[in-house]
């Protein structure tokens, strides 16, 4: 140390990582007690959590581009309806996933974009934006859907050479799908751009104080077209993954309030990728769990176990884990004097 | 065009910039000397602000132009502002709260190592800088944990992280106590040394004189005047920002305080971010005297005001009128029990600003005969009383029958003025009273207060502006982080005992 830092006004402040990150060592610590008990059940859990987790990561990163630019985006749940759908009719039009892919994240992002006319441009209401694009998601794809459609498959696991051996972790972490990986990355990737470059700094900038940042001359509106189009886009990769590496298949509804529990895993990483991540997870794990306890036969209506992950989002967005934040412009329109 | 050796730095040439239905710039020309602090007086609303507005690229103007050192300038945002190495300091800081004091330092200037942010270099430069100008702060701290000082010191960091050349402060001493006035100063003076030009924005008459070298000063939009401070009176300042002979001192005789009148004892008010607001303050007013309450604002004097009216319901303590104690959060009680309010937010919970001032006039007494009979309102005996007060307390409105909202500042607190002070009143509660006033209307403000005080009322004035309790008050009170350090005689006390007191310490 070079030089020396003043102490004014200091406060030692609780990281927004930390509350998901006690959950997560207590379910790493569970997790290797069982699998020492009942390896092949544990794994099952493990990679069944991992399949959950992943379409809420995309959601609650994609809510995470939006409100911390300062737009609220409760569209979410349709704008993975609809990117699953198109997912799923390009991959039985042209049979090539790649492409399927590529149009589920193009639909995501321009939901983003009609959200961002709607919020920015138009000044409307976010909250009813967002209900928009929820209700056009199910009619669209309520109206051209058929059933009796088939694709010619989905994507398949890839495994990660050597890591893929390592007991436990290896067989749940990295033996995936490839958008799964996606998603792992681009957590990483979020992190690093809102914490450690330009673009991240001015995006928060916006989101907190729009007009602290347009006296030094961020323009406020483009960052918040750009970031709810890139959120929307992740929220489209969480639609693909479900028509192209979780189910394989389009159903009616098939996001089935996934879009809303991502808002809730959002809160509880407290609007952070890797905090939202490790919450995500945790939802993913309370998902596999009920799915698992089902399979025991335990004598529970299988209606309540069936709760579990709705239960706990309620739990989670009524407070439990503590004060929350959210960035202090987010759901109100920017306007230049 | 006269020719000078040495060019201005920044000069404005017939700025005219209009808003719906006001003039708020007309054909300003002012300049800016290198190294100087020019003082830009005026009242409020006099175009200080718009003019640095425009000067900063916020607004547009209609017409005219900008030089820099000579040569025209066209600024079309920011941007082009820190470009041209004009900062300025907003008079509501702009900081985003949940930064620290590095990132919102380096915000829209970012020190970059490849595609990221290079921290340790940003801080280095920002502790270069805060040595370089005695500007002391911690570059790691949250800006919301900091007090208002520091986050000015930020501000001013801010502007010399990206290079300013001139700088403009907008009433960059509303917020600060007298002792970080004159550290303010100080820094003022350190930066012109090093070159800087200083654009000093305020409507304080001492801090003009004080800190600048040459006056401007505005009114309604103009400039009506070029002063030098060491040529002119503090006087001389306010008849040309008023455009009439003022009376700066208030007439007072001697007050003749007789029996406690009002009472609190042992106030306490929670918040829920800042722990207790009001810390169990105790204190008395008598008939016939003035309790001025001094203190930096957000000191828990907004928090012991709503308290003390009902408009906010408090942990423990009570509040006693002539003896009587009062109940919690019953505005409606505490009114029927002689109490007048003027509160600080005249928009929030002074006025209806939709309802026409005829209503205005009837908020507290509209139940009551002759307003009111079985439930009906009494029109005729509403208009009557508004048209009767319009007259008496001088409200400039074309007609009662004008939404409050559409009546100037000066205007609408005359209304309330007009309304809490045309009853029966035994106590009276002033909050912030004259803020954002013309010195006409502060001057009506002040004598109506006194004359009350004469008829034999309570009079608690709660003022951030040190002159207005000095002036009003018989007795002043200190508060300071939600306590009262100490009551002192006003005639005994100094604006330096004042200060310090403001500041926490006691002496």
């Amino acid at each position: 140390m070079t030089v020396g830092v003043m102490n004014n006004g200091k406060i030692r402040r609780r990281p927004a990582w930390a509350s998901p990150l006690i959950f997560g060592v207590i379910v790493i610590a569970v997790a290797v007690f069982s699998f020492m008990k009942n390896p092949s059940v544990t794994e099952a859990v493990m990679s069944a959590m991992i399949r959950f987790a992943v379409p809420l990561m995309l959601g609650a990163l994609c809510g995470i581009y939006c409100e911390r630019a300062g737009i609220v985006n409760i569209g979410i749940e349709g704008q993975m309806l609809l990117s699953a759908f198109t997912a799923y009719m390009t991959n039985v039009w042209t049979g090539n996933l790649i492409l399927a892919l590529l149009a589920g994240a193009l639909t995501g992002a321009l939901l983003g974009y009609f959200l961002a006319v709607i919020s920015i441009k138009l000044k409307l209401n976010q909250i009813i934006g967002g209900t928009v694009i929820n209700i056009l998601a199910i009619g669209i794809t309520g109206f051209f859907y058929q059933v009796g459609m088939t694709t010619k498959g989905k994507f398949g696991p890839i495994r990660l050479g050597p890591l893929a051996k390592i007991p436990l972790v290896g067989p749940v972490l990295f033996n995936n799908p490839p958008i799964t990986y996606i998603a792992f990355l681009m957590v990483i990737i979020s992190h690093i751009i809102f914490f450690h470059t330009r673009w991240g700094l001015r995006t928060r900038a916006v989101g907190e104080h729009p007009r602290a940042a347009d006296t030094l001359g961020i323009d406020v509106f483009k960052t918040r077209y750009l970031n709810t189009i890139i959120g929307g886009a992740l929220a489209g990769l969480a639609g693909a993954f479900l028509t192209l590496e979780g189910v394989g298949t389009f159903e009616r509804n098939m996001t089935n309030g996934r879009g809303f529990i991502a808002l809730a895993v959002m809160i509880f990483g407290k609007w952070n990728p890797i905090g939202s991540a490790l919450a995500a997870l945790l939802f993913g794990l309370a998902n596999a769990l009920q799915t698992q306890l089902q399979f025991m036969g335990i004598n529970i209506p299988h209606q309540f176990i069936g709760m579990i992950p709705y239960a706990l989002t309620i739990v989670v967005v009524s407070g439990f884990i503590g004060r929350s934040r959210p960035p202090a412009a987010e759901g109100t329109p920017y306007e230049k004097e | 065009m006269k020719t000078t050796t040495d060019t201005p730095v920044l000069e404005t040439k017939d700025i005219t910039k209009t808003f719906p239905g006001t003039l708020a710039n007309s054909k300003v020309s002012i300049r800016l000397e290198q190294g100087e602090v020019l003082a830009l007086l005026g009242e409020n609303g006099a175009g200080k602000t718009t003019l640095m507005n425009i000067i900063y690229g916020l607004y547009d103007q209609d017409s005219g132009e900008i030089f820099l050192n000579g040569e025209p300038y066209n600024i079309r945002n920011p941007h082009d502002a820190i470009a041209a190495g004009i900062g300025m300091v907003h008079q509501h800081f702009m900081l985003v709260p949940v930064f620290t004091v590095l990132e919102n330092i380096m915000l829209g200037a970012e020190v970059m190592k490849g595609p990221f942010l290079n921290k340790t270099q940003a801080r280095q430069e920002i502790l270069e800088l805060s040595n370089r100008y005695g500007l002391e702060v911690d570059p790691d701290a949250v800006v919301e944990d900091l007090p208002v000082g520091i986050q000015q010191r930020v501000e001013i960091l801010k502007a010399l992280f990206r290079d300013v050349k001139i700088l403009i402060l907008d009433e960059p001493t509303a917020v600060l106590t007298p002792q970080e006035i004159q550290e303010l100063f100080q820094i003022m003076r350190h930066l012109t040394e090093s070159g800087v030009s200083i654009v000093f924005i305020t409507h304080k008459l001492k801090e003009v004189l004080e800190i600048a070298d040459r006056i401007v000063i505005m009114r309604r939009g103009e400039v009506v005047g070029e002063a030098n401070p060491r040529q002119v009176s503090e006087h001389d300042l306010a008849n040309l920002m008023v455009g009439r002979e003022v009376s700066l001192v208030v007439d007072k005789s001697e007050a003749a305080p007789k029996g406690v009148q009002f009472e609190v004892k042992d106030l306490v008010v929670k918040d829920p971010m800042k722990g207790l607001a009001v810390n169990h303050v105790s204190f008395a007013v008598r008939a016939g005297e003035v309790l001025g309450i001094a203190g930096v604002q957000g000191n828990g004097q907004t928090e012991l005001a709503e308290a003390m009216t009902g408009l906010r319901k408090h942990e423990g303590g009570t509040v006693w009128i002539s003896g009587m104690e009062t109940p919690q959060a019953n505005p409606r009680a505490l009114v029927e029990h002689g109490m007048a309010h003027i509160p600080e937010d005249r928009h929030k919970h002074g006025l209806i600003l939709q309802y026409p001032l005829t209503d205005n006039f009837v908020l507290c007494t509209y139940y009551k005969e002759p307003y009111s009979k079985h439930g009906v309102r009494n029109k005729k005996a509403i208009l009557t009383t508004a048209e009767e007060l319009i007259k008496r307390f001088d409200v400039r409105t074309p007609s009662a029958f004008i939404s409050a909202g559409d009546l100037s500042g000066g205007n609408q607190q005359k209304v309330i003025v007009a309304r809490e002070l045309s009853r029966d009143v035994s106590v009276v509660i002033a909050n912030q009273p004259t803020r954002g006033l013309d010195v006409g209307s502060i001057e009506y403000i002040h004598k109506t207060l006194i004359r009350l005080r004469d008829e034999g009322a309570a009079v608690l004035v709660i003022s951030s502006e040190l002159d207005e309790i000095m002036s009003l008050s018989d007795r002043i009170a200190v508060m300071y982080r939600g306590e009262i350090v100490d009551v002192v005689d006003a005639k005994q006390t100094t604006r330096e005992e004042l200060g310090l007191l403001m500041a926490g310490s006691k002496s």
